[in-house]
């Protein structure tokens, strides 16, 4: 065959080349489409839910102590803005701290009850039991012995802890069987088993559980604010929202839930993209199918 | 059963070795084999005959229940256990997903300590010699079934072993992709004269690579023939056409019928 015919396709398969290529093309543009409605269609919900309300709300002449108009809601949000970002702060100092002590005492403690079937034995009903307890019995105990913003902390980390726990623990367990023979036959030592197979192997668990966790500490830092009744000057969401409600500010106390709801999504999709980050190599959960 | 070849400078050999399960299975009842050194040594037969967990013996995965493995040159180590150079190849692939083709061939000197740096020429070269240049960035999930067993294979082979053991490699492949890594491996194996043991179900697989196969019967998993396949090396494609090759697939057809009869119709030993 000549050097020339191999480089210059005959017609033939330049015709099926660029059939092939448009095909590609509709693909590519129908998968555009399927993610701008993703996209598209919730916020198109939402948007048309706060119309249908503020219309209810202002045809029917609802009292704004009873059901707020959005757009009230949205001036006391503003009015107030600088109060409640304090709250939020304080809130959300809360949640972190409570999310970055589960990772390490999750992932600490998943690792000492992967290495050994004993301490698995002796520890895991506890993990469960705390996980089981609701924390609403158990802060006005813990208020006994530490001052509210700790038992606060503590009751946001129990919630976050289980999940990570639980998630790394069944990753370190489930390392591929032919994977652990082949680092037994080069003769690596647990430490490099663990480092090397186990750890890489419980990632994608272990973010998993993170993901779920993160929800859960910003839920349990704001049931503990309640139940503890912080009071003070400088106070979290949820002393903002006790207050709007005894006092009747019902359109501050939906502000302050709409903060809260957005605090947690905002979260979740912090961690929802970290998680794609460090997945988006090699897992599985990360890579796009294409059909 | 007959020896073909091994005694005093055997590679490794098996001496009387029995191997019972926990729920009380007989693997393996008095096996004798004596692999010589530059051998390509198939294990052939039916399914639960033993084949693999010889393999997995020999390999140091898991203990003998009774009998040893012996490795008359290889070098020991402080407790007085031999410590044989080998190469293992599964399966699956077994590859690590989360790294790329040079990470997982790098894996054997990484467990050793040694720096990216020191072996990276080792490593490229490994990865050449099974076909895979410019793929050493690749991660696994981007490569067909092949390329994977390839990867796995230059992941065996990297750290030059004495002796590859390779547990039913190919069965999960197609036959053309089967075939072609069939013949890429006897012309690595006969340019580096490494020790091979296969484990193996296909009769054609066998008496194409190997030089001897040992076929096995089940219930309880025993040695019942050793065959020599004295066919010359390099063994081309017209080799699989040649009536010497379907000569010899009759022969070990023969033998693997036969062993399948033994296991079928004796009675369970335990």
């Amino acid at each position: 065959m000549s050097s020339q015919s191999e480089q210059t396709p005959s017609p033939v398969e330049a015709e099926a080349e660029a059939r092939i290529d448009t095909g590609r093309v509709v693909v590519r543009s129908a998968e555009h489409h399927v993610l701008l409605l993703k996209y598209l269609l919730p916020i198109a919900a939402l948007l048309a839910t706060i119309a249908f309300w503020e219309y209810w709300v202002v045809s029917n002449e609802i009292p704004h102590y009873i059901m707020p108009a959005p757009s009230l809601v949205f001036k006391e949000l503003v009015a107030n803005f600088g109060s409640l970002a304090i709250s939020l702060r304080i809130t959300l100092t809360t949640t972190m701290l409570a999310l970055a002590t589960a990772i390490i005492g999750g992932v600490g403690l998943a690792i000492l009850l992967a290495s050994n079937r004993l301490i698995e034995f002796t520890f895991y009903p506890y993990a469960v039991i705390l996980q089981v307890t609701p924390i609403i019995a158990i802060a006005p105990i813990l208020l006994i012995y530490y001052e509210s913003s700790t038992v606060v902390l503590i009751c946001a980390w129990i919630v976050a802890f289980f999940p990570i726990l639980s998630n790394t623990t069944l990753g370190l367990n489930s390392t591929d069987h032919n994977l652990r023979d082949l680092f037994q036959l080069y003769r690596a030592n647990r430490l490099q088993t663990l480092f090397f197979l186990r750890l890489p192997f419980a990632l994608p668990y272990f973010l998993g559980g993170v993901r779920i966790a993160g929800g859960l500490a910003l839920i349990g830092a704001v049931v503990a604010e309640f139940t503890a009744a912080v009071g003070g000057r400088e106070t979290g969401l949820a002393w903002r929202l006790i207050e709007s409600y005894n006092r009747l500010l019902i359109p501050r106390a939906f502000a302050v839930l709409f903060l809260i709801t957005f605090t947690g999504i905002a979260i979740f999709l912090v961690l929802s993209l970290f998680q794609h980050l460090l997945l988006r190599k090699w897992h599985e959960s990360a890579i796009k199918r294409e059909r | 059963m007959q020896s073909v070849q091994g005694g005093r400078n055997a590679l490794v050999t098996l001496n009387h070795v029995d191997k019972i399960f926990a729920n009380g299975t007989v693997a393996l009842k008095d096996m004798d084999l004596a692999i010589g050194q530059h051998e390509f040594i198939s294990l052939l037969g039916p399914s639960g005959c033993g084949k693999s967990t010889a393999l997995r013996l020999i390999a140091g995965l898991g203990g003998v229940s009774t009998g040893s493995i012996d490795w008359p040159t290889a070098l020991h180590d402080e407790t007085g256990q031999a410590m044989p150079e080998l190469g293992f190849v599964f399966q699956e692939p077994t590859l690590m997903p989360w790294a790329t083709v040079f990470d997982n061939v790098y894996l054997p000197f990484k467990l050793k300590y040694k720096s990216k740096h020191a072996v990276r020429d080792q490593v490229m070269d490994a990865i050449a010699n099974v076909g895979l240049s410019g793929f050493e960035h690749v991660y696994p999930r981007e490569l067909s079934g092949g390329m994977k067993m390839r990867v796995s294979i230059a992941r065996a082979l990297v750290t030059k072993p004495k002796l590859l053991l390779m547990d039913e490699p190919f069965a999960a492949l197609d036959e053309i992709t089967r075939i072609k890594l069939n013949k890429d491996l006897l012309r690595l194996w006969q340019a580096e004269k490494w020790t091979v043991i296969f484990v193996t179900h296909s009769v054609y697989e066998s008496v194409y690579l190997s030089n001897r196969i040992v076929v096995m019967a089940a219930r309880p998993g025993r040695v019942v023939q050793d065959i020599a396949i004295d066919a010359p090396y390099p063994r081309g494609d017209d080799f699989r056409v040649s009536s010497l090759y379907n000569e010899h697939c009759r022969r070990v057809s023969a033998a693997l019928e036969e062993a399948m009869r033994l296991g079928g119709t004796r009675p369970d030993e335990h």
